[in-house]
């Protein structure tokens, strides 16, 4: 019986894509099928945190994934990060400025009012989390005229190209120590793999596409007290970024498109310095594909808790990068997660075999316990 | 194509082998330098692959990087060509290298990629035995820090996996270790030979065929080449402790024979029956079952 479970293993697997599908379908003729444009628009906290994890800029591939597998984000991320395999690294970006982001959404929790002024723009944060039962009834009508008022309602204000960034505030202040110049290229984590100790980029790219959840349990055990960030968010700021690419031709940096980021500096208490330097704030750093605070917010902590790690050697599971980086990944995790799901019967026996065989051992001991140990050689 | 597609028409297609040349380049790249020092984990920038890391993720980026046209690959789980993972990989590799041949003969096979078993049928120098790797690395029993396990690599320092195997002695009286046997490459590097049974390391010993181990999620890449004088490959032991193989003996000491071709020289699958019927033995190895009973039919015949 057992055998036959999995003999004739491509049927099976047929019959579970179909099955697959058929749940896929299963409202039958009352349904309609999700369009890509839909999932994009209407699930976009979903969409960006399938671009943010997946590692690649493609909102309409991501809504295609999340439709694809049903909605599950692991999955979804995963089928992007597998198509961006196929695709070579044509350049090498330069470093894209944030200042010139088109913002939606742009606050700081340090000052009162920062230079630019505080935009609080689209968020759940002040919302009271009751169910709103209006949208379980909602015509089309009414759907299709809400962004339009929305719209119209604005003033017809002038808004900035850019908006100064508050971290230059207290950079000038003293506050922060000054920028140094980047030394060397940014490590690229798709074309080379993470050897420690790696640099402070190969984090920050590692946790960029990280997941989430896993992004945030450990941010959140650094807070909690197995750490001591204390961070103030200096600015977090949500919108498009212009890319700038260097022309095929000119080699001028042309604009190329826009991505959605969300980046977020918090700055922590100051530390002594060893040298005669004064002391300063300390800063943590995080920013990733689409509009996601949470995960942008828990890199900057985990970016600050890091750098300390990589300083002093790690005092807790949040400053340690081998433990951080290595286990963020929600494409890894998840597999190998999954993985156990498949037949291991031949280690198994393996197991057994170890198992039965001191199982023996123990049981002989016991009978001649009173023998010298030589006599219990081992069994040829 | 409905008039209402909502994707840019020039993202349909992709190139022989899935990964974009680059990416192939690169993973024969590092396996060269894997020959080049047997045993030692190459790191490499593994891609993610369309099925889950730990399905084999390691070793289909090993084969994708090495197959062309006048290949023929057989892939293998659990020593079984039929089982679910070993379908689902053929069936890709079908698909994205078109102009190959697969093949359920262990013989008739140039390229090989296997999770858990090593066929049961000696390999020759004109075959390359692909494994698929979960834990690239034997001292992850004994120090969780990469970074600190490189360094002990270095030094030939496996003096707490050896302790270790000590204290299984003193507390079990036999090293508990069941697959995954540490084996020691070319006398330095200790290598984790992914999770095959015992009874397959002494395979590994001065193979004639071309061994890779792929790691994909852990991104490693390492060999055991068939150098002339062939490689050794020794499982770490005592001189006073041999290395034991998975015991397939009755309660009085037989040999147990498959219960389907009968063949006393394989590594054999327990198969628990329903009710009060006594266990199964089967091979493991499905082609080397189908040979054996194809033999025996054949001589039957013959008597006949």
């Amino acid at each position: 019986m057992g055998y036959v479970a999995i003999k004739g293993g491509g049927r099976a697997i047929e019959g579970s894509h179909a099955a697959v599908e058929a749940l896929r379908t299963a409202e039958g003729e009352s349904g309609t099928p999700l369009t890509l444009s839909t999932i994009e628009h209407q699930l976009r906290l979903l969409t960006s945190r399938v671009v943010s994890e997946g590692g690649l800029y493609h909102p309409r591939l991501a809504a295609l994934a999340i439709k694809q597998m049903q909605g599950d984000t692991l999955e979804a991320a995963f089928a992007l990060r597998a198509y961006r395999s196929t695709k070579p690294r044509l350049l090498e970006m330069p470093v894209q400025d944030t200042s010139n982001m088109r913002l939606i959404r742009r606050i700081s929790s340090a000052f009162k009012d920062i230079p630019g002024g505080q935009m609080l723009g689209p968020t759940y944060d002040y919302a009271l989390r009751l169910m709103r039962m209006d949208l379980a009834d909602e015509s089309p009508q009414a759907f299709r005229s809400v962004a339009k008022r929305f719209r119209q309602a604005q003033p017809d204000a002038d808004l900035p190209d850019s908006f100064p960034k508050v971290l230059d505030a207290l950079r000038a202040d003293g506050l922060l120590p000054p920028l140094t110049p980047r030394a060397g290229e940014a490590f690229d984590i798709t074309r080379e793999p993470l050897v420690f100790p790696v640099p402070r980029s190969a984090a920050l790219a590692t946790m960029a596409r990280a997941e989430t959840g896993s992004l945030l349990a450990i941010a959140y055990s650094n807070m909690r007290g197995y750490g001591d960030v204390h961070p103030t968010i200096a600015e977090l700021r949500v919108g498009y970024l212009p890319v700038m690419l260097p022309h095929p031709v000119t080699g001028e940096l042309t604009e190329a498109g826009e991505v959605l980021i969300t980046e977020c500096e918090v700055v922590a208490m100051y530390e002594g310095s060893d040298n005669d330097a004064p002391p300063v704030f300390t800063l943590g750093y995080g920013a990733c594909f689409g509009h996601n605070e949470v995960k942008a917010i828990a890199m900057a902590i985990l970016d600050r808790a890091l750098q300390k790690g990589m300083r002093d050697g790690p005092s807790n599971p949040s400053e340690d990068p081998e433990f951080v980086l290595l286990h963020v990944d929600g494409v890894d995790s998840m597999g190998f997660a999954s993985h156990y799901k498949m037949p291991h019967y031949v280690t198994f026996q393996s197991d057994m075999d170890r198992l039965r065989t001191t199982q023996e051992k123990a049981a002989s001991g016991e009978a001649t316990s009173s023998e010298s140990a030589d006599t219990q050689g081992v069994k040829a | 194509m409905s008039p209402g597609y909502e994707l840019p028409t020039d993202e349909a297609a992709y190139s022989f082998g899935f990964l974009d040349e680059y990416a192939k380049r690169e993973v024969r790249r590092c396996i060269l330098k894997a020959i080049s020092i047997p045993g030692y984990q190459t790191p490499y920038a593994s891609r993610e692959m369309p099925m889950g890391r730990g399905f084999g993720t390691g070793g289909l980026q090993v084969t994708l990087s090495l197959i062309g046209p006048g290949d023929a690959l057989k892939v293998i789980d659990q020593g079984a060509d039929d089982s679910v993972n070993a379908v689902n990989l053929r069936h890709f590799v079908e698909l994205t290298c078109p102009g190959i041949d697969t093949t359920e003969s262990t013989q008739q096979a140039t390229l090989i990629q296997s999770r858990h078993r090593i066929p049961e049928v000696p390999l020759t120098e004109a075959q390359v035995l692909v494994l698929q790797v979960p834990y690239p690395d034997p001292l992850v029993l004994v120090e969780p820090s990469e970074a600190r396990r490189k360094v002990m690599h270095g030094e030939g320092d496996y003096s707490r996996l050896l302790t270790k195997l000590y204290e299984d002695l003193v507390h079990f009286d036999e090293i508990t270790i069941a697959h995954r046997y540490p084996t020691r490459i070319n006398g330095h590097y200790v290598i984790d030979p992914s999770p095959i049974p015992r009874y397959d390391v002494p395979q590994l010993h001065q193979s004639k065929a071309l061994v890779l181990l792929g790691a994909g999620r852990e991104k490693k890449i390492y060999a055991v080449p068939p150098y002339t004088p062939y490689t050794n490959a020794e499982p770490l032991v005592f001189d006073d402790v041999p290395f034991r193989t998975e015991d397939f003996d009755d309660a009085s000491g037989k040999r147990r024979a498959c219960a389907c071709c009968g063949a006393t020289d394989s590594f054999l699958d327990e198969i628990i029956q329903q009710g009060d019927a006594p266990t199964r033995w089967q091979c493991s190895d499905s082609d080397y079952c189908n040979q054996q009973l194809a033999q025996r039919q054949a001589m039957k015949q013959e008597n006949t």
